[in-house]
């Protein structure tokens, strides 16, 4: 497992794992007597037992979108409920923002969900007999908070996810898309820190799925929380992550930005997914540059690092003369020559 | 289907069936009749159950722990046994509560008393709570009605009160109203409760599981005598033993309903930060509210079932009127209070079923009037109802005051019409009527029962057995040879007999029935969705109904229980008749049809197959309802174990025959049910419908 590139070291992490495991079956406990690092699957079935998630330790830093990325039954959901202890893991450490939440009692743990967690799921979770604006208030009234100043901030959120004028309605009476709208506002109701998303946008249609993936960006742009998402979908993963984590029988096979899954796959499994993906959609300018070579002449053309290849390929192709890449300040940082996009577009595949 | 070579192992289940048959008719033919031979008739090793039981109850009531308590009369302490105390408690509580209530809706002294003393109210003659003009009971019927769905209950709810009071059946009415108003809150509540334990507790699941199925399995009537015992006769005794009748649905249908909230929707509830109780309260009873408010329902049905079962321990109301009708054969009296009843389950029924699907409109922009209509509308009738009562007074003679309370039987009476319908039938269909009937019993009844009767022991067992282990496997063959050795050692094998034979009868007419209307039926989108309606109303009628009509034709004969048996089981087979076939998967009806299938192909290969055991479950309820219907039917005469039960409610060890008895029939449908539902479980599994 290759560690994180590029995000803000040095800030203490919102969420540690150290070697999470999450063990069912009656012979956990004596499985994990045996286990220094991640239990194979053979002991595994031999004692029993289902490893769900197997050995994890990650760290997920302020501001930082991490995607869990799994097929169905890689464990990815178990993770996510271990880190909010929606069900206990049967091993290691779990802190959120320095507070190991294994070791809290059940006060604790109610206030830290009531007041850090906020969490989103598949199938919505939504409450039947309540309507949009109370579902979204619900939150905020178990806390106690008075129903007026509840109801009007849950107003307010309907509003950022865009359901205004929908706030009497009940679930039932929403397409699956608006009632994903309302998750996420009761999501948000209480200003958490953390957002976890156990994948939100399955259960829509495709159409519907790219909508709400633009909205999520645009309310993450907003209000920039700490989250942690789960997916089976990796192009979902590619075009939101800011790190992607993959996981694969309750392992994590690889945890790393985007563009280095992409580029440097770390296990024959990670490599099958990026496969068919499509480099120029995925990579930004910064991971294909080069340095900048100061006998040449550059184009006029500059480029910014953070650039997905495809939105400026015609552009630096259409130059003869290699183009300066630049970061925010606009300081130049590297060069691209139209040959080398070429090469990392369609070089590789050629098998060169 | 065509027989293989390999279909005729012995592994087939035709072949098996017809091996089990063979050796069946040889043990018949084979062991003699005899005194002395187990084979024949197992030794009542367990007859003295009854015997243990009352001694006991009778331990517990009489001995067990005294204490002392002060009797005021005396002056004195008195050692008093501490059950007896509890249970004369309870008693008066309850006695208490149900008086208060009947006297809120038809007047009287005895609330007054308790707070006072006799004394009292004869030294002050104006201290009598008046009671409610039927006028206003009709109106806030159709407030409540309207609230809760519209016009159209409204208008129900209206007329059925308007009936129950011009046909002088006010009173029983309301005294029957007031003790459902107490007996089905305190089931819902109970139920509610061990519901709830149940979900949070798996070994409380696990115990209350066979617990509830006995207890729904057991007739009504068995629950009287332990009842009479603990509680003595009266209102309150009635009243328990109904609230031991109609608790386990409710417990059932809440804990089916918490099973049955989505994950996401309780990790939710969890992620948003709430504590248990909020959890309970405010997530996951809401979600379940459904499948509870039909618990509730539930509760409401068996309360109305009980009624006239009730009233063989003293429970006033419309049971015991129709009960005295039946047994003076005043069938037109019968069917008037037969209707009373019907129209209460019917607007009871209609009402919180609506109240399960009602939504609440929190945000409607409300003025204070408007948000208070209900209670406004309600005093508003209330006033004109007691000013139209005053009026009243002073047009009509004292008694009669037809618009305060109409007094019993001195409303309208259609009952001399019925008599001479009665009569007119009589008179015509004599001859047919009474050779129908001794042709059904001395041709098949008779030679059924005695068929039955002429079966050794073992017969039985491997018959029973033989047919639970080709189904079900082994397991289910134990369990159903307990129930049966149950049976078999206690005294009342043969009398099993005579209640297998009649329940039986009823159960092949009535699943022949059934499932010939069904199919029929289910061909047409329309004809399903009238035949389900109608079913839906049969279901609302008390068994006890059934009677009625059939004692009206055939008087008090097997005949009568036996039709009204079939007329009573016909329709849960016809219910799931219907259901199994229409939801046979539409993409295997387009396979059909592509495939040229005719009509009676399509039944045949695709529809019956299919639906045979979603079918089989109908048959399933039809075996219990025939049961409930030929042990009430021991009310009119038959003599099977119905019949014993009834008479153990008069006897002073009736306690443990009671039970035993009560157990007897249970263990029947129990061992029917174990064979037929896990069956059906694991073959509708196998075809990918469950």
């Amino acid at each position: 497992m290759s560690s994180a590139g590029g995000t803000s070291e040095g800030t203490q992490a919102v969420i540690r794992c150290e070697s999470v495991y999450k063990i069912f079956g009656k012979n956990s406990e004596a499985l994990l007597d045996g286990a220094s690092s991640s239990i194979d699957a053979e002991t595994a079935k031999a004692a029993g037992c289902i490893v769900g998630v197997n050995n994890a330790s990650f760290e997920v830093h302020q501001g930082e979108l991490l995607i869990i990325m799994g097929l169905s039954g890689s464990g990815k959901s178990t993770l996510l409920r271990c880190i909010t202890r929606l069900t206990d893991a049967t091993a290691g450490q779990i802190f959120i923002d320095g507070e190991d939440i294994l070791t809290m009692n059940e006060k604790e743990l109610i206030e830290v969900r009531r007041n850090k967690m906020g969490m989103v799921f598949q199938n919505f979770g939504l409450l039947p007999h309540k309507t949009v604006l109370e579902n979204i208030a619900f939150p905020l009234q178990v806390k106690g908070n008075n129903t007026k100043a509840s109801m009007e901030r849950a107003r307010d959120m309907a509003e950022l996810v865009g359901l205004q004028g929908r706030e009497n309605y009940f679930p039932r009476e929403l397409s699956g898309g608006q009632q994903q709208r309302v998750g996420i506002a009761r999501s948000l109701a209480v200003e958490p820190d953390i957002w976890f998303l156990d994948e939100p946008f399955s259960a829509l249609d495709p159409l519907i799925r790219k909508e709400m993936q633009d909205e999520f960006l645009r309310l993450q742009s907003v209000l920039n929380k700490t989250i942690l998402f789960v997916t089976h979908d990796f192009d979902e993963a590619l075009r939101l992550a800011d790190r992607i984590a993959i996981m694969k029988d309750g392992v994590i096979e690889q945890l790393d930005t985007p563009a280095n899954i992409v580029l440097n796959p770390a296990t024959e499994y990670v490599r099958k997914f990026t496969e068919e993906v499509p480099r120029e959609k995925v990579l930004r300018i910064e991971s294909i540059m080069e340095p900048v070579n100061q006998s040449e002449t550059m184009a006029d053309l500059t480029v910014s690092k953070d650039a997905v290849i495809e939105t400026v390929a015609k552009a630096i192709l259409d130059e003869s003369k290699p183009v300066g890449v630049v970061d925010e300040a606009g300081t130049l940082v590297g060069s691209l020559h139209a040959s080398h996009v070429v090469d990392v577009l369609f070089g590789n595949r050629a098998g060169s | 289907m065509s027989l293989t070579s390999s279909s005729l192992s012995i592994k087939s289940k035709p072949v098996q069936f017809a091996l089990l048959l063979v050796v069946f008719l040889i043990l018949c033919y084979a062991i003699a009749p005899a005194d002395g031979n187990y084979l024949w008739r197992l030794p009542a090793l367990l007859k003295d159950i009854p015997t243990w039981v009352n001694d006991f109850v009778g331990g517990l009531m009489f001995d067990w722990f005294p204490i002392q308590v002060y009797d005021p009369d005396i002056d004195d302490y008195e050692s008093k046994p501490l059950f007896r105390e509890i249970t004369r408690a309870v008693s008066s509580g309850v006695l208490f509560i149900i008086d208060f209530v009947r006297e809120l809706l038809l007047g009287g002294q005895k609330t007054i008393v308790a707070f006072t003393s006799w004394d009292f109210i004869s030294e002050n003659p104006w201290a009598e709570w008046p009671a409610l003009p039927w006028t206003v009971i009709t109106g806030w019927a159709a407030i409540v009605g309207y609230k809760l769905q519209g016009k159209r209950l409204a208008l129900i709810a209206a007329l059925a009160t308007t009936y129950v009071a011009i046909f002088g059946q006010w009173e029983p009415s309301m005294q029957t109203l007031s003790f459902i108003l107490v007996a089905a809150p305190v089931s819902v509540l109970l139920g509610l409760l061990l519901g709830i334990w149940a979900y949070q507790n798996r070994y409380v699941e696990i115990a209350l599981n066979p617990l509830l199925n006995v207890a729904q399995t057991m007739p009504h009537y068995s629950y009287l005598v332990p009842v009479i015992v603990l509680f003595g006769v009266g209102d309150h005794a009635a009243a328990l033993a109904t609230i031991i009748f109609a608790t386990p649905p409710m417990v059932r249908l809440t804990l089916l309903g918490l099973k049955n909230v989505p994950v996401e929707v309780l990790e939710a509830g969890m992620m948003n930060g709430c504590t248990n109780r909020q959890l309970l309260l405010r997530v996951l009873i809401p979600t379940a509210k459904r499948d509870v408010l039909i618990g509730v329902n539930q509760v409401v049905m068996q309360c109305l079932a009980m009624t006239v079962i009730a009233s063989f321990i003293g429970a006033q109301g419309l049971g015991s009127n129709l009960m005295i009708a039946l047994n003076s054969l005043k069938i037109g009296t019968g069917i008037e209070i037969g209707v009373c009843i019907v129209l209460i389950a019917v607007v009871l029924d209609k009402m919180s079923l609506a109240w399960a699907n009602k939504q609440t409109d929190y945000f409607a922009d409300l003025s204070f009037l408007e948000r208070h209509s209900t209670l406004i509308a309600m005093l508003a009738v209330f006033v004109a109802g007691s000013i139209l009562a005053a009026i009243g007074s002073f047009i009509f003679e004292e008694g009669f005051n037809y618009l305060y309370v109409i007094p019993h039987n001195k409303g309208i009476t259609t009952a001399p019409i019925w008599q001479a319908a009665v009569d007119w039938i009589w008179d015509t269909f004599f001859f047919v009527l009474k050779g129908f009937n001794e042709f059904l019993i001395t041709k098949i009844l008779v030679p059924m029962r005695d068929a039955y009767l002429a079966m050794p022991v073992v017969a039985t067992f491997l018959l029973v057995m033989g047919i639970a282990y080709i189904l079900d496997g082994l397991r289910s063959a134990l369990i159903v040879g307990g129930f049966l050795l149950f049976i078999a050692f206690s005294e009342y094998w043969d009398r099993a007999l005579i209640t297998a034979y009649m329940a039986s009868f009823a159960v092949i007419v009535s699943a022949a029935l059934g499932i010939t209307i069904g199919s029929l039926c289910a061909r047409h989108e329309v004809a399903s969705k009238s035949i389900l309606l109608v079913c839906d109303f049969f279901q609302t009628f008390p068994a006890f109904i059934y009677l009625i009509p059939v004692i009206m034709l055939f008087g008090i004969t097997d005949t009568s229980v036996i039709i009204a048996a079939v007329v009573y089981a016909t329709v849960p087979a016809t219910r799931y008749t219907v259901e199994g076939l229409r939801s046979v998967p539409p993409v295997l009806q387009d396979a059909g049809s592509m495939s040229g299938v005719t009509r009676l192909q399509r039944w045949v290969s695709i529809e019956l197959p299919l639906a045979f055991p979603h079918i089989m479950l109908g048959v399933n309820q039809t075996v219990i309802f025939a049961l409930f219907m030929v042990i009430i039917g021991a009310f009119i005469g038959t003599i099977d174990l119905g019949q014993m039960i009834l008479k153990a409610i008069s006897e002073s060890r009736g306690t443990g025959i009671g039970l035993t008895l009560g157990l007897c029939v249970a263990f029947i449908g129990l061992a029917v049910d174990q064979i037929i539902r896990n069956w059906a479980q694991r073959r509708k599994a196998a075809l990918g419908l469950a």
